[in-house]
């Protein structure tokens, strides 16, 4: 067995990825965990987490950090920031491209990649984030201290963020593209109470302007069509997070979400192929379902790699 | 402190001798945010390869990091981390919120030159 070639590979090393590199790795299988962007995932997007059950409270960054040292005290292998530039995933063996030049390869794969917060992808987007346009109300809510602001959204995280707001802004106005929301009720109550927050329903932002910094924007309404200009000193966005599954179009089978479709034991369409975390088609996306997810796909893997031995010795 | 990886700067008169006692330098400044730990990450990531660029991070609360947050280049900044590159002492670039990897390398090649050792 060279160096490239493993047991299992991981892509995705959030809580699901971390965790199924945990079970194998303890389970003297090889393997490698390759991920995209910072050890962690989403988990560290989380101040603090106090629903882990065993932790009282905890930093996502701690948390993925003693997760990622957990699954290398196994001896697991992580290499993070990396690039997948090519996926095999039909063949008895799968194959990994990676930044264009290594290749790595495994008798099975574990897909984890996450999830990702969902951009607006209009005009004006790319060019004012960190100048105006934030994802990250805990971030950056201090910039707009006695600001006019925007949220884009209508569910839990919008309007949860939009009263959060309201500790430093002068005005939050939500900008949601449907007549009604769809967060909670408590949540939609605290927000409709709130006397700084407006509310602008069945509209979009269709662009963002500015010079050095955003400065307006233009909302059109869903129904009428009509377009309004707003000067506004900045947009927080809060529209729900999508799966990163691009990679794996026409290679495993994806719902219309682009979400991963999985049996009951996380196996993929494509045999060898598992799938756990926010990536795959379910209802409930918590760091201990991810976890639960990492389990089950790990043993699942782990049984798939005996089944092929014992037919490989018929 | 920071909890990264990094080495830090605790002070106005360490950021002044890391920017000019070093050709290339990267600074991070931020908190611990989900906007900054990717960036701190990626930096730690690549810093094996990077010989020439010196990393660090400064702590954005920090009373000193004024010498970051008031730059003119940071003025129009709204987002977290202000990240900032130094060559020979000047200001080359400046970048305001989370980056990735790519865009971090990006930078750094065109400010600082390729001299990345291949993995």
């Amino acid at each position: 067995m060279n160096d490239n070639n493993f047991d299992v590979i991981v892509i995705g090393g959030g809580p699901a990825g971390l965790t199924a590199g945990i079970y194998l790795a303890r389970a003297k299988t090889k393997t490698l965990i390759l991920n995209e962007g910072t050890v962690g995932g989403q988990m560290i997007l989380t101040h603090e987490i106090a629903n882990y059950p065993g932790v009282e409270s905890i930093s996502g960054y701690q948390l993925s950090n003693k997760m990622k040292n957990q699954a290398k005290s196994f001896g697991c292998v992580i290499k993070s920031n990396i690039r997948i530039t090519n996926l095999e995933l039909n063949s008895e063996i799968k194959r990994i491209e990676v930044n264009n030049k290594d290749v790595f390869t495994a008798d099975a794969v574990i897909l984890s990649t996450g999830g990702r917060s969902r951009p607006l992808n209009v005009p004006g987007e790319d060019r004012f984030k960190g100048k105006g346009i934030s994802y990250c109300a805990t971030c950056d809510g201090d910039f707009f201290q006695d600001k006019n602001i925007i949220v884009v959204g209508g569910g839990n995280s919008a309007l949860e963020e939009a009263v959060s707001l309201t500790k430093y802004a002068a005005s939050v106005t939500v900008v949601h593209q449907f007549d009604n929301f769809q967060a909670f009720p408590h949540a939609i109550e605290e927000a409709e109470k709130n006397p700084k927050i407006k509310f602008i329903m069945d509209s979009k932002i269709i662009e963002f302007q500015g010079d050095e910094k955003l400065e307006k924007v233009f909302i059109q309404n869903q129904n009428t069509k009509d377009i309004i200009e707003m000067n506004i000193d900045g947009v927080f966005i809060f529209i729900g997070y999508m799966p990163n599954t691009e990679k794996f179009i026409g290679k495993i089978e994806l719902n219309k979400w682009g979400e991963i479709i999985t049996k009951g034991n996380l196996e993929t369409s494509v045999s060898g192929v598992f799938a756990a975390g926010d990536s795959i088609q379910k209802r409930y996306r918590q760091i201990t379902t991810a976890v639960a997810d990492g389990t089950i796909a790990a043993l699942g893997a782990i049984e798939y790699l005996n089944e092929i031995k014992q037919l490989q010795k018929v | 402190m920071l909890q990264t990886n990094l080495n830090h700067i605790a002070s106005e008169k360490e950021f002044g001798e890391v920017i000019n006692n070093n050709e290339n330098v990267m600074i991070c400044c931020g908190r611990m945010g989900p906007m900054c730990v990717p960036v701190y990450g990626v930096m730690e990531e690549i810093e094996g390869d990077y010989k020439h660029v010196t990393f660090r991070d400064m702590e954005f609360d920090h009373p000193d990091a004024r010498v970051i947050r008031n730059l003119p280049e940071c003025r129009n900044f709204a987002g977290l981390p202000f990240t900032v590159y130094y060559k020979n002492g000047k200001l080359v670039k400046a970048t305001s919120s989370i980056q990735s990897m790519e865009q971090v390398t990006e930078i750094l090649d065109k400010e600082f030159g390729k001299e990345l050792i291949n993995k």
